[in-house]
C-alpha cells in the first residue's frame, strides 16, 4: 500500500493515466491516417478532375445544407452490381477537391456519384419540387422552396478564397471572375461562357438549370452541381492499370 | 521516404506497439504486489459514505 | 440561466470570473451579430447573446443571494440533479425526433411540407442523432461522471462554479447545434455536423470538463483511482482529441457561419470515420462502461467480478478501438491495407468488448435473484446483454464480404440502434433509476410496477425495431445485387425502396414504443421526486404533499 501514498501536488497516478491514454489512442490513429497524406504527393492527378465552378460550389453548399449526404452516397464500390447500376467505380482523385468529402454512409436513396447527365434539368427540377410526381414510391422530401429562393452570392468570392486556403488550386483569375462565371453558367445566352469554359474546361455547359430565366435561384445551383457529378473523368481513356492509378 | 515505406513501417510498427502495450497492461494487472490494491479498489463503490 | 444550489461559504471568485467572461462573450457576439451580413451567422450569434444575457443575470442573482457556495464538507449534487433532468428531457426530445423521421420515411406524402425546408428528413436526422448521442448520452455521461468521481474519490467537485459552467455551457452547445441543424448550418460530417463557431465553444466547455474531472481526482482522499474513472477519463481525453482533429477547418470568414474542412476526399473520409467510430468507442462505449462499473456493483451490493480483468480490458479496448475506423470504408477509394487493418482490429475488438460484458454480468454472481426482484438491475443486465450482442454484430459487419452486403443498408441502422437503445439507453435508464432516489434522498422509486412497464414496452419496441431493420437491410442488400437469369439487374432502385414500406412502419412503431417507455420513466421519476424525503431536514425544507 505504501507506494500509493506518495502523491504530491502534481498528482502522479492521474498524469500517468492520462499520458498512457494519449499514447495508446493517438499513435493508433497516426499510424493509420498519416501515411495517407503521402498519397497526395505521390499519386498523379487524374485527367479531367478540376475544382468546382462557382455555381457548382454554391450548389454543393446547398446539397450539404439540406443534408442530402444523409441519404445519398457518392462512392461507387468496385462490385459488379454497383458498377452496372451506377457506373464506373469512384476514384480517389474524383473527390480530391471535396472539402469535406461527400461519400456518405447510407443509401436510403440511390448513389449520386455519377448522377450527372443521367436525367434532364427539367426532370431534376420536377423531382426536387415534388419527388413523387416523377417517382411515385419515393420517400424523398420535397424541395420546392429552392426554386423560390434567390441564390446568395455575397460570400461567393470569400468561399473560393477559403477553398484556396485549404488547398484547392483556384487561380487568382478564377477568384476575381467568380461572380461573372456564376452568372454565365446559369445563362444559356451568356457572352461570358467562353471565358468560363477557358477557366474550367470545355465540358462546362451554361444552361438555365431551373427553367426560370428571370431569376438565379438555389435550384439553379443545386441542379448545376448534380449535373456535373461524376462527369469529369473520361473513362473511355482512363487506364485503371496504369502505374500511377494503381495503389 | 516513399508512401510504400511509410505504410510498411506503420503496419509492422503498429503490430509491435500493440503487443508491447498489451503485455504491459497484463503485467500491471497481474503484478503480485498490486493484488491488495485491486482488492481494496474493487470495494470502493460499496464502502463510500457522505463526505 | 444559472440556478445554483448548495449551502454556505462563497465561491465568488470563480463566479466573478465566469460572469466577466459571460458578459465579454455576450458583447463580442452582439458586435458580431451587428457586423455580419450572413443571416445564419447572425441567428447563431443572437442565441449566444441571449444566453449570455440570461446567464449573466442569473449568475449575478445567484451570487448576490449567496447561492454560489463551495462547502468542501459536502458533495456537489445540485449539478448532478440538473444533469439528470437534462438527460431525461433531451432523451425524450431526441427520441421523439427519431420517431418523426421514421414516420416520414413510412408516410412521406403525409409528413413533408414542400415549402418548409427545416422539417425535411435531411435537417431532422442530424437533430435526432446528435440529440440522442450528444444531448441525451452526453448529459448522462457528464452528470454520472460528476456523481461517480466525487463518491469514488471522496472529494467535492473541483473548481467552484466550474461544474455549473460545464453543465450550462454544454446545454448552450446543444441548443446552438440543434437550432443550427434546423436552420441548415452543418459541415456534413456525420455526428460532427456543428459548424466551427459551435465546435470552438464545445472545445472550451470540454476543456473545462476535463479540468473539473481531473481536479476532483487530484483532490481525492483515496490513493487508488477507481476503474470507472479510468473509463471516464479515457472518454473525456479521447473525445477532446477526436473532436479537435476531425473538426480542423477554415471558416470562410470570421463573420460567416460556413467553414471548409482542412482535409479533402480520402484523407477527410478516413479522418471522419476515425472520428466516427471512436465516437462510438469512447463516447458510447468507454463512458457508459464507466457507468456500468459503478452502478452495477453499487446496485447489487457486490464488488466488480474481476478488477484485474477490468484493467486488461480497459487498455485493450482503448488501444484496439482507435484502429477500427476504416471498416466504414470497405471497397471505397481508401487504400486496401488500411481497410484490412481496420477490419482486423474490429474483429480483435470483440475480445475486450466481451471482457467488459463478462465482467459486468458476472458481478451479479451470487445475486442473480435480483434479476427477478429488482427491475432496475434487470434493465442494466439487459443493457449489458445488448452490449455483448452489438459488439458481436459489429465485428461481423466489419468483415469485408459481409460489409459488401450490409454497408449502405438499414442493417447498419439496426446495428446502431441495438447499441444505442439497448446498451446506451438501458444502462442510462438503470443509472438514472438508481440516481434519482439517491440524489433526492428517497428510500425508493415511486413505482417499481412502472419500471416493469417501462422495461417491457421498451424491450419489445427495441426488438421490433432491430428485427425490422435486419429484415429490410438484408433484403435491400440482396435485392441491389440480384440478377435475372438473363444477366440483368433484377430490381430498379425504387423497387427496393418500396419493398421496405412495411418494415419502415414496424420500425416507427418500435421507436414509438421505446419513446413511450421513456415517458413512463419521466412520470415515475417526477413522482419519485415528489415523495417525502427520508432525510428529515430535507423533508422540512420541501413541504410537498405526500404522493399517493
Amino acid at each position: 500500500m505504501s507506494m500509493w501514498k506518495h502523491h504530491g501536488k502534481l498528482e502522479r497516478h492521474s498524469l500517468l493515466l492520462i499520458i498512457g491514454i494519449v499514447l495508446v489512442v493517438s499513435i493508433g490513429g497516426l499510424v493509420e491516417i498519416a501515411p495517407l497524406f503521402w498519397i497526395k504527393n505521390t499519386i498523379e492527378k487524374v485527367e479531367g478532375v478540376r475544382p468546382y465552378t462557382p455555381l457548382e460550389l454554391a450548389g454543393r453548399d446547398i446539397y450539404i445544407r439540406e443534408g442530402c449526404y444523409v441519404c445519398h452516397s457518392q462512392m461507387i464500390r468496385p462490385l459488379r452490381d454497383e458498377v452496372e447500376r451506377y457506373g464506373h467505380y469512384s476514384l480517389a482523385a474524383e473527390s480530391m477537391y471535396d472539402h469535406p468529402f461527400q461519400w456518405g454512409s447510407k443509401r436510403t436513396g440511390p448513389d449520386l456519384a455519377r448522377v450527372g447527365g443521367k436525367y434532364s434539368d427539367s426532370w431534376h427540377r420536377d423531382h426536387l419540387i415534388d419527388p413523387r410526381s416523377v417517382v411515385p414510391e419515393s420517400v424523398m422530401p420535397p424541395y420546392a422552396f429552392l426554386a423560390g429562393k434567390d441564390l446568395r452570392t455575397q460570400d461567393l468570392k470569400a468561399k473560393l478564397e477559403a477553398m484556396t486556403r485549404v488547398g484547392v488550386p483556384y487561380t487568382q483569375e478564377q477568384i476575381d471572375q467568380s461572380m461573372t462565371d456564376l452568372q454565365a453558367q446559369a445563362d444559356p445566352f451568356s457572352s461570358d461562357a467562353v471565358a468560363l469554359r477557358r477557366r474550367y474546361g470545355d465540358k462546362v455547359v451554361n444552361r438555365d438549370f431551373d427553367g426560370d430565366p428571370a431569376r438565379l435561384t438555389e435550384m439553379d445551383a443545386l441542379v448545376a452541381y448534380l449535373q456535373m457529378l461524376g462527369t469529369l473523368v473520361d473513362f473511355s481513356t482512363y487506364q485503371a492499370s496504369a502505374p500511377a492509378n494503381e495503389r | 521516404m516513399t508512401y510504400e515505406t511509410i505504410a510498411r513501417i506503420a503496419q509492422q510498427g503498429g503490430l509491435i506497439y500493440f503487443g508491447l502495450i498489451f503485455l504491459a497492461g497484463c503485467a500491471y494487472a497481474l503484478w503480485p504486489t498490486n493484488r491488495d490494491v485491486f482488492m481494496h479498489a474493487a470495494r470502493l463503490p460499496l464502502e463510500e459514505e457522505d463526505l | 440561466m444559472n440556478r445554483v444550489s448548495g449551502s454556505n461559504e462563497t465561491g465568488s471568485l470563480s463566479g466573478s470570473i465566469l460572469l466577466a467572461c459571460t458578459v465579454l462573450r455576450g458583447l463580442m457576439f452582439a458586435f458580431a451579430a451587428a457586423a455580419t451580413d450572413d443571416p445564419l451567422y447572425r441567428f447563431q450569434a443572437l442565441i449566444v447573446v441571449a444566453a449570455a444575457v440570461v446567464g449573466g443575470f442569473a449568475l449575478n442573482a445567484a451570487m448576490a443571494a449567496g447561492l454560489l457556495v463551495n462547502d468542501q464538507s459536502k458533495y456537489m449534487d445540485g449539478v448532478v440533479k440538473a444533469g439528470v433532468i437534462a438527460t431525461m428531457f433531451w432523451g425524450a426530445v431526441g427520441m421523439l425526433v427519431g420517431v418523426v423521421i421514421a414516420a416520414q420515411l413510412s408516410f412521406p406524402e403525409l409528413l413533408y411540407f414542400p415549402e418548409v425546408g427545416w422539417l425535411n428528413f435531411g435537417r431532422l436526422r442530424p437533430l435526432h442523432t446528435s440529440g440522442v448521442i450528444f444531448a441525451f448520452g452526453g448529459n448522462a455521461l457528464i452528470c454520472t461522471s460528476f456523481y461517480v468521481v466525487q463518491r469514488t474519490c471522496r472529494a467535492r467537485l473541483f473548481g467552484g462554479v466550474l461544474p455549473w459552467f460545464v453543465f450550462w455551457g454544454y446545454q448552450l452547445f446543444i441548443v446552438l447545434a440543434a437550432t443550427g441543424y434546423l436552420a441548415g448550418i452543418t459541415q456534413s460530417k456525420e455526428y460532427a455536423e456543428p459548424e466551427w463557431m459551435t465546435d470552438l465553444w464545445l472545445t472550451i466547455v470540454w476543456v473545462a470538463y476535463l479540468f473539473t474531472f481531473l481536479g476532483t481526482i487530484w483532490k481525492r482522499k483515496e490513493p487508488h483511482i477507481y476503474v470507472a474513472n479510468w473509463f471516464y477519463l479515457a472518454f473525456i481525453v479521447t473525445v477532446a482529441l477526436l473532436h479537435i482533429v476531425n473538426n480542423l477547418a477554415l471558416p470562410v470568414d470570421l463573420l460567416n457561419h460556413r467553414s471548409y474542412s482542412l482535409f479533402s476526399g480520402v484523407q477527410d473520409a478516413l479522418t471522419q470515420w476515425w472520428y466516427g467510430h471512436n465516437a462510438v468507442g469512447f463516447f458510447l462505449t468507454a463512458g457508459f462502461l464507466a457507468m456500468m462499473y459503478y452502478f452495477v456493483p453499487k446496485r447489487v451490493g457486490r464488488p466488480v467480478y474481476s478488477y484485474r480483468l477490468s484493467i486488461v480490458h480497459f487498455w485493450a479496448l482503448i488501444f484496439i478501438y482507435i484502429w477500427a475506423g476504416p471498416h466504414h470504408l470497405h471497397y471505397t477509394a481508401l487504400p486496401q491495407w488500411a481497410q484490412t487493418l481496420g477490419m482486423t482490429f474490429s474483429i480483435m475488438l470483440w475480445m475486450p468488448s466481451w471482457g467488459g460484458m463478462i465482467n459486468g454480468l458476472m458481478t451479479l454472481s451470487g445475486a442473480w435473484d435480483k434479476l427477478r426482484t429488482d427491475p432496475v438491475v434487470r434493465m442494466m443486465v439487459v443493457a449489458i446483454a445488448f452490449y455483448g450482442m452489438s459488439t458481436f454484430e459489429g465485428p461481423v459487419m466489419s468483415i469485408r464480404a459481409v460489409n459488401a452486403l450490409s454497408h449502405y443498408t438499414d442493417w447498419t441502422i439496426g446495428h446502431v440502434h441495438s447499441g444505442a437503445l439497448g446498451w446506451v439507453g438501458f444502462i442510462t435508464f438503470g443509472a438514472v433509476y438508481c440516481l434519482v432516489p439517491w440524489l433526492w434522498k428517497k428510500d425508493r422509486l415511486y413505482s417499481d410496477k412502472l419500471v416493469e412497464w417501462h422495461f417491457w414496452i421498451a424491450t419489445t419496441g427495441l426488438v421490433l425495431y432491430i428485427c425490422a431493420m435486419w429484415v429490410s437491410g438484408i433484403m435491400e442488400g440482396l435485392m441491389w445485387r440480384e440478377y435475372t437469369p438473363q444477366g440483368f439487374l433484377a430490381w430498379s432502385f425504387i423497387e427496393t425502396v418500396s419493398a421496405k414500406h412495411v418494415e419502415n412502419i414496424i420500425r416507427t412503431l418500435g421507436g414509438a414504443m421505446f419513446l413511450s417507455g421513456t415517458l413512463i420513466m419521466i412520470y415515475n421519476l417526477w413522482r419519485t421526486v415528489r415523495l417525502p424525503s427520508v432525510d428529515t431536514s430535507d423533508a422540512l425544507a420541501a413541504p410537498l404533499p405526500a404522493a399517493a
